[in-house]
């Protein structure tokens, strides 16, 4: 057992990325080849590891620790638990996916996949960092690689998506440097797990702890993202090669919902409980505002960029909701949205790729072309909007019923019924997109528009086949998660 | 006592000068100059690595200190020396004249800031000052043409003033304990009442004029005018030389005379830790917003150095805040020039190799230079990463440590608007990369740079990954030197 398992998922991509940027001489075809065989055995391992994860420990699992800078006692230090292991899982699926899904990219491809891998290498080292310094570390190179991908392979105002996008995470970063600095010396550690078990009155206090909980939520809630400060997701989702943003959306706005749950709810209980109702607000607000707007969007991207922040106001409030039942279902929220929202990501690449066309307003008819993409497509968004058998209704329903039986925020039950009203407008807005690209009259100058190719088919197969299995037997996951959830219970006196 | 013994890495570079410039006389094949010049640095280095096993030994009645505070600047000061010895090699090849005595006067001036992070007594601090600065007025105006005659002039003239000013707080200082030895003044101030400073406001005058004169070396706002102009005007491995030598300099020399002789009493300490956090958050700011709108590279890496300055000045404050036997200011200090002279270094170098064949230091130029030059624009674009403060890159580590000794010492408004000016900086050295990779090319033609430019710009990107990665080992010789100080 001293094999490393998770070093080696994390810089597997990385190792890929070094080589195909490196190795003079490299073909189109044998850049491609190398980056899929550098995602799918990252792949493999972290299914293997959720094999043999032990489901009755609520311990950190997989741990590896090593003295990494003496001078202010930072640690090399992994570990996942039932919190992070399905995120594991899903960054690892959707990194080998993405690779498949850019199998057509011929712009510097080389420069492209070297990205792409050192993106899934930061966002999996976020996900298995236990150590304050290591986890700010990934989560700012991951910037880097989003910066390149969205400004060269985007489309449209793409240089100012990508410089918004990066502008706005830094912010966001700043704050939270601040927020683990404090930490660090309010506890004289960089640790999460003795952070969050031995208290926060370990040596001294720089400021209130409350502030430094707030400097930590500012950074997470940018990447959530929370409103009011979602204004970049839009613009970089839309302009984003199909790709990076189904790692966006897929991925990487976790590591906000992962981020508040690890830090601000396990090592700030008493301060979440007093702020919960105030966050729980804004999780509404975020629901119903995204639904809103997302009504209103004629660009095919846009609009599921917009129904990203909808869903990721169920995440919100699942976690604040401060319940066992609502914290299990928030994580496997961010699960079932990783899976359900790349998938839709995909099928509209794929739906701009072959009918070379993204304005709502100008598709229809396109069944008859396209009637795989169209079935596909539908698949994703009723998981999207919630319909039982796919993991959306799992994970939606977990979160309601866990928010309306929570007993930690006063009149949370009036609020989790204003999240359920997002659900009918998101009905909506699915329905409708749905309707207005895919039904009505069949267009004439889409008639010589493919339908998706057998590359294609196998990988939104993988997509559904995940979807409906967490949708019919949600005990696959929830089963690893309730373990993560049961120790930060634990702090939360419940 | 006379320990000559203690002296022999200066002795050796100040041999090595003389024999360049002799050389030069003799030898037709220039290719050599440079050569000799290295040998003579990796010697030198030699001799002062073996003597860091030694403790603290003083010389010449207590001028010199030899502690590892002062061994870590001699070996930081001559690992600067070398790579910007390298990536001169191409520079200097087409001057027709006076390659010798640029060499020599590199030479020079890395052996006055030597002496400058070992000199303990005031005169000497000054002396050493000059030989520095005197050798760096050349260098600037090495190019002879109008741009570098003007940026010369200007060095020179405000270097004078500011070494007037700087003598004016030294006399000042003196006349008020009346010692000019650092750690004698710390006991003539420890000395007097706390009425006695207050009834004497020339020593606090003194030590304001001391910040002025010092400021200048390390480009702090308000006494950076002289930065744009000279970065500009000089040749570009000299801009890179002032950059990180010339300012780690200052730093070493500010932090020795402040730390030994103005350390004590705390009230003191604080009273100049609060005057650095200041000028730390107006510089920073500064720097970083006239930064935004510089269209010449050399100009907009001279704002980002003042603004780095400003950085550098909250580890200063944190010195000042923090009691006297705490390391983590000074050791965050360390570590932040070590990692700023490689990131600096790394980035004048690709600029150097970049504008050798562009002909042009205008960042609109850089256009495409990820076509162009590759692996150049990757380098660069990790020194400009590291610049921001970014990981996987030395700069991310220098900071994170910086910030960490001033959170613990009440600091935390200096810190919050230090990462925010991390995130406007971000933007102008994006500029840059987004110019280099997402920009059209102006010609297809390949950027080709020489072997010794390949091998400074290799050994600076290697140093900023080591750092940025595995920095446990720098940070505990940072804390070593920062432990030692003879005074």
């Amino acid at each position: 057992l001293d094999f490393n398992y998770l070093t080696t998922i994390i810089f597997l991509p990385a190792v890929g990325a070094i080589l195909i940027a490196f190795i003079p001489g490299l073909s189109e075809k044998l850049v491609k080849r190398l980056a899929a065989v550098f995602t799918f055995v990252p792949l493999a391992l972290s299914i293997y590891l959720f094999t043999i994860f032990d489901r009755s420990a609520s311990a950190i699992q997989f741990e590896e620790k090593f003295s990494w800078i003496p001078a202010i006692n930072a640690h090399y230090h992994l570990g996942v638990d039932g919190l992070s292991l399905p995120l594991v899982i899903l960054m690892t699926f959707l990194g080998f996916l993405v690779v498949l899904i850019s199998w057509k990219i011929d712009l510097r491809p080389r420069e492209y996949f070297a990205w792409l891998l050192l993106l899934e290498t930061s966002i999996l080292g976020v996900f298995c960092s236990l150590d304050l310094l290591l986890f700010f570390l990934f989560w700012e190179i991951e910037v880097i690689p989003m910066y390149f991908l969205i400004s060269i392979w985007g489309t449209g105002r793409r240089e100012y998506s990508a410089i918004k996008y990066v502008v706005y995470t830094l912010f966001g970063s700043a704050m939270m440097l601040a927020g683990i600095l404090s930490l660090y010396f309010t506890t004289g550690s960089l640790s999460m797990v003795d952070i969050a078990q031995g208290g926060l009155a370990m040596v001294q206090s720089v400021m209130p702890v409350t502030a430094i909980f707030f400097l930590l939520l500012v950074g997470f809630a940018v990447k959530l993202p929370v409103f009011p400060l979602h204004t970049w997701l839009p613009d970089a989702h839309t302009d984003a090669p199909t790709a990076v943003s189904v790692v966006l959306a897929g991925a990487l706005l976790k590591m906000g919902g992962y981020g508040m749950i690890r830090l601000c709810v396990s090592i700030f209980p008493t301060v979440a409980q007093q702020y919960a109702p105030l966050l729980v607000a804004f999780a509404v607000v975020s629901v119903l505002y995204g639904a809103a707007v997302t009504l209103r969007q004629t660009d095919l991207k846009r609009l599921i960029a917009y129904s990203s922040i909808s869903h990721m106001g169920y995440v919100l409030l699942g976690i604040f909701a401060l319940g066992r039942v609502s914290l299990t279902g928030a994580t496997l929220q961010m699960f079932s949205h990783g899976v359900i929202t790349g998938l839709l990501f995909a099928m509209a690449g794929l739906v701009m790729h072959n009918a070379e066309e993204r304005n709502l307003g100008k598709l229809g008819g396109l069944v008859r072309q396209m009637p795989i993409i169209a079935v596909i497509f539908s698949v994703a968004g009723l998981g999207a909007l919630g319909l039982p058998t796919t993991s959306g209704f799992a994970a939606e329903f977990l979160v309601f019923v866990g928010s309306f039986s929570s007993t930690a925020v006063a009149g949370i039950q009036v609020y989790t019924i204003l999240g359920v009203l997002g659900i009918v407008i998101t009905a909506g807005y699915i329905l409708w997109m749905l309707q207005r690209v895919f039904y009505g009259p069949a267009l004439k100058q889409f008639d010589k528009a493919k339908d998706a190719d057998i590359l294609e088919r196998g990988y939104i197969f993988a997509f559904v086949a995940v979807i409906m299995l967490v949708g019919i037997y949600p005990a696959i996951l929830t089963d690893v998660i309730k373990m993560g959830v049961m120790p930060v219970m634990g702090l939360l006196g419940g | 006592m006379l320990n000559f013994e203690l002296l022999i890495p200066e002795l050796t570079l100040a041999g090595v000068a003389i024999i360049v410039v002799l050389l030069d006389l003799v030898v037709p094949r220039k290719g050599f100059l440079p050569v000799v010049s290295i040998a003579g640095v990796v010697v030198a280095a030699g001799f002062t690595i073996a003597m860091w096993g030694g403790g603290s030994q003083a010389l010449f009645n207590n001028m010199l200190a030899v502690d590892k505070f002062a061994l870590f600047f001699k070996l930081l000061f001559l690992a600067i020396a070398a790579l910007v010895i390298l990536s001169s090699v191409d520079y200097v090849s087409k001057f027709a004249r006076f390659q010798g005595e640029y060499y020599a006067l590199v030479l020079l001036s890395a052996l006055g800031m030597m002496l400058m992070a070992a000199t303990a007594e005031l005169i000497s601090i000054y002396i050493a000052l000059e030989l520095t600065s005197i050798s760096l007025y050349v260098l600037v105006g090495f190019l002879k043409d109008p741009k570098s005659t003007e940026a010369s002039l200007k060095y020179l003239l405000l270097g004078a003033v500011a070494s007037a000013v700087l003598l004016f707080g030294m006399a000042l200082v003196f006349g008020f304990t009346g010692q000019t030895q650092l750690g004698e003044i710390a006991g003539a101030i420890q000395g007097m009442s706390l009425a006695g400073v207050l009834d004497s406001p020339g020593l606090i005058l003194g030590m304001v004029l001391m910040v002025a004169g010092f400021g200048f070396k390390i480009a702090a706002i308000p006494f950076h005018m002289w930065v744009p102009d000279v970065y500009e005007g000089a040749p570009t491995p000299i801009t890179a030389y002032l950059s990180v030598a010339s300012k780690a300099a200052g730093f070493a020399i500010i932090l020795r005379v402040f730390y030994s002789a103005f350390g004590l009493p705390s009230w003191l300490s604080l009273d100049w830790g609060l005057v650095f956090a200041v000028l730390a958050a107006i510089g920073m700011t500064l720097g970083n917003v006239i930064a935004i709108p510089q269209t010449n590279i050399k100009r907009m890496l001279g704002y980002s150095s003042i603004a780095q300055a400003g950085y550098l000045m909250v580890g200063l404050a944190v010195v000042g805040f923090s009691p006297a036997a705490e390391v983590v200011g000074r050791s965050s200090l360390l570590f932040f020039l070590a990692s700023y002279a490689l990131t600096n270094l790394g980035a004048f170098t690709a600029i150097i190799a970049i504008s050798n064949k562009v002909g042009s230091d205008l960042i609109q130029d850089y256009s495409g230079m990820g076509k162009r030059a590759p692996l150049l624009a990757l380098a660069l674009t990790l020194c400009l990463i590291s610049l921001i403060g970014m990981p996987p890159a030395a700069g991310f580590m220098a900071k994170f440590y910086i910030f960490s000794g001033a959170v613990q010492h009440d600091l935390l408004w200096l810190v919050i608007i230090a990462v925010i000016n991390s995130v406007i900086s971000a933007y102008y050295y994006l500029r840059v990369v987004k110019v280099m990779w997402l920009g059209k090319p102006a010609s297809e033609e390949k950027v080709p740079s020489s072997g010794a430019l390949r091998l400074a710009l290799s050994l600076s990107c290697l140093g900023v990954l080591l750092l940025g990665v595995i920095p446990g080992y720098i940070m505990k010789l940072a804390e070593m030197a920062a432990k030692m100080f003879a005074f």
